[in-house]
């Protein structure tokens, strides 16, 4: 497949910050939980969009480790590439 | 941030989302009358937010049983059935849950709760696959964590989501469960499961339904969706729970599967935990019986939501997509919903108070939930009473 990593984080930072009505500008460095306060049903609402983006699955227990959008970048593109 | 301190922040934003609304839940029952009526403070209140479906609650036959029970067994069991033995109630109660699905085996559980974690720890494992509607009740959430397995989410109640999930899932189809609700305990609407099971049955997959719900509820002898779909054949595993329409405390796995047994030796939800103890296993022996036989109570139940689920209806509630027993009238914000909620309890109405993350997509519920033993005329002042209400929340 094709995407590629900056695709990926690019498509994660929109989608971010068209949910988030915060301030803060989303980047590869924003933490998930402490800075935009996502509840848990928005994140998993967001992995199945992703899911959806880039036609791969993504188990919601992987995202355990999972704190800022750049580990969910790296969690997404590895899924994307091994698939 | 220290241990305690995380949960301090937790309990401040808590209390910033709803400064007012620190009461509405756990509230305390002072007294309880019967199956409709309870006191709250000093109101004595209609009690519309249990899930005493059939209301039961106070059924002589059961009463009578559970107080037999502790009379000849005592108080509690002190210990699992692996350990300490099976009492005749608890292999009654199994071959009677059997034999009211039709199936090769039951095993009992200690709550509903742990019915659902022990049956899909049970079942899956690391390296499988769990396929959950995305309103799945926690205790299916929690069930597929402990249980290693990866899980995948569908739009709730979207066969089309299902498939597509499916279809992704390439050869781990194989390796997986999928779990669905009969019906879903917020907005009370009920699970697609004829296509369901055409998708699971098309990719080979095992099926595992909650009817925690539904028991007591839907079909002509209660047992619920599989009953009024004439699914029951077609779903692989079928749990539910005894704390709604049965009125007691347990939970149940049943399955025409002979593999069920072996959850016996290696669920953690079933053997490190003590057995139900003997007065709960009797009264929900009576209670299953009267539940079995208790199409006219059904029939009460179904004329009350039908007529409930109507006015609201009517007066401009958004609700949930199906009439039952759950009537969740849903609002645009957590506030109107504490105010709603607030009032109805002025009114000697008590409802229950659903705010995010509970409810499903961030909204807000003011959830009744209806029984068998509610009169016409409590029916008739709630839903009045709603009527009347409607001004104070419509935009
Ligand atoms: C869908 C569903 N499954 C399981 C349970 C758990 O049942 P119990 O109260 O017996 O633990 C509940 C009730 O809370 C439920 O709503």
């Amino acid at each position: 497949m094709t995407e590629s990593y900056d695709e990926v984080m690019q498509l994660l930072c929109d989608r971010l910050n068209a949910i988030v009505n915060s301030n803060t500008l989303v980047t590869a460095d924003t933490n998930l939980i402490t800075q935009l306060s996502i509840d848990s049903i928005k994140l998993l609402n967001l992995i199945m969009e992703i899911e959806d983006a880039f036609d791969i699955s993504i188990p919601i227990n992987a995202l355990a480790d999972v704190q800022t959008v750049r580990q969910l970048a790296d969690l997404v593109h590895k899924i994307k590439t091994s698939s | 941030m220290s241990l305690l301190q995380k949960l301090d922040a937790a309990a401040a934003a808590r209390k910033a989302m709803l400064p007012d609304g620190v009461g509405a839940f756990g509230i305390p029952i002072e007294e309880v009358y019967s199956a409709t009526e309870a006191r709250i403070g000093s109101r004595r209140v209609i009690l519309l937010g249990t899930n005493n479906y059939l209301g039961l609650t106070f059924a002589p036959e059961c009463i009578r049983a559970a107080h037999q029970a502790i009379d000849q067994e005592g108080t509690g069991t002190t210990g699992s059935r692996m350990a300490n033995g099976s009492y005749f109630g608890h292999r009654a109660l199994e071959r009677e849950f059997a034999d009211f699905y039709q199936c090769d085996s039951a095993i009992v559980f200690t709550t509903g709760y742990q019915a659902n974690l022990g049956t899909i720890s049970g079942l899956v494992g690391a390296g499988d696959t769990v396929l959950i509607d995305g309103d799945s009740h926690a205790s299916i959430y929690d069930g597929c964590i402990l249980s290693g397995a990866d899980i995948i989410r569908f739009k709730h109640n979207d066969p089309d989501d299902m498939e597509k999930r499916l279809r992704r899932l390439g050869k781990r189809v194989e390796n997986t469960l999928i779990i669905a609700e009969g019906i879903y305990s917020m907005l009370g609407d009920q699970a697609p499961l004829a296509k369901i099971v055409r998708l699971k049955n098309a990719y080979g997959c095992v099926l595992l339904l909650d009817e925690a719900h539904s028991l007591g509820v839907l079909g002509e002898t209660g047992q619920g969706l599989v009953e009024t779909t004439g699914l029951l054949q077609q779903v692989d595993f079928i749990t539910g729970t005894f704390s709604k329409s049965l009125c007691s405390i347990g939970g149940f796995c049943v399955s025409n599967h002979p593999q069920l047994e072996q959850l016996r030796y290696v669920s953690h939800p079933y053997i490190f935990t003590a057995s139900p103890s003997p007065a709960t296993i009797a009264s929900t022996r009576a209670a299953l019986a009267l539940l079995r036989n208790g199409s006219h109570l059904r029939k009460r139940l179904w004329e009350n939501c039908n007529q409930l689920y109507a006015q609201l209806q009517e007066a401009g509630y958004q609700l949930g997509p199906d009439p039952g027993p759950v009537i969740a009238a849903i609002m645009d914000t957590p506030q109107q919903a504490l105010l709603m909620w607030k009032s109805l309890l002025e009114h000697n109405i008590y409802v229950n108070l659903i705010l995010p993350p509970a409810a499903p997509e961030g909204k807000s519920l003011v959830r009744c939930s209806v029984n068998a033993a509610h009169t016409p005329e409590q029916i008739r002042y709630v839903g009045d009473t709603f009527v009347k209400l409607y001004p104070m929340v419509a935009v």
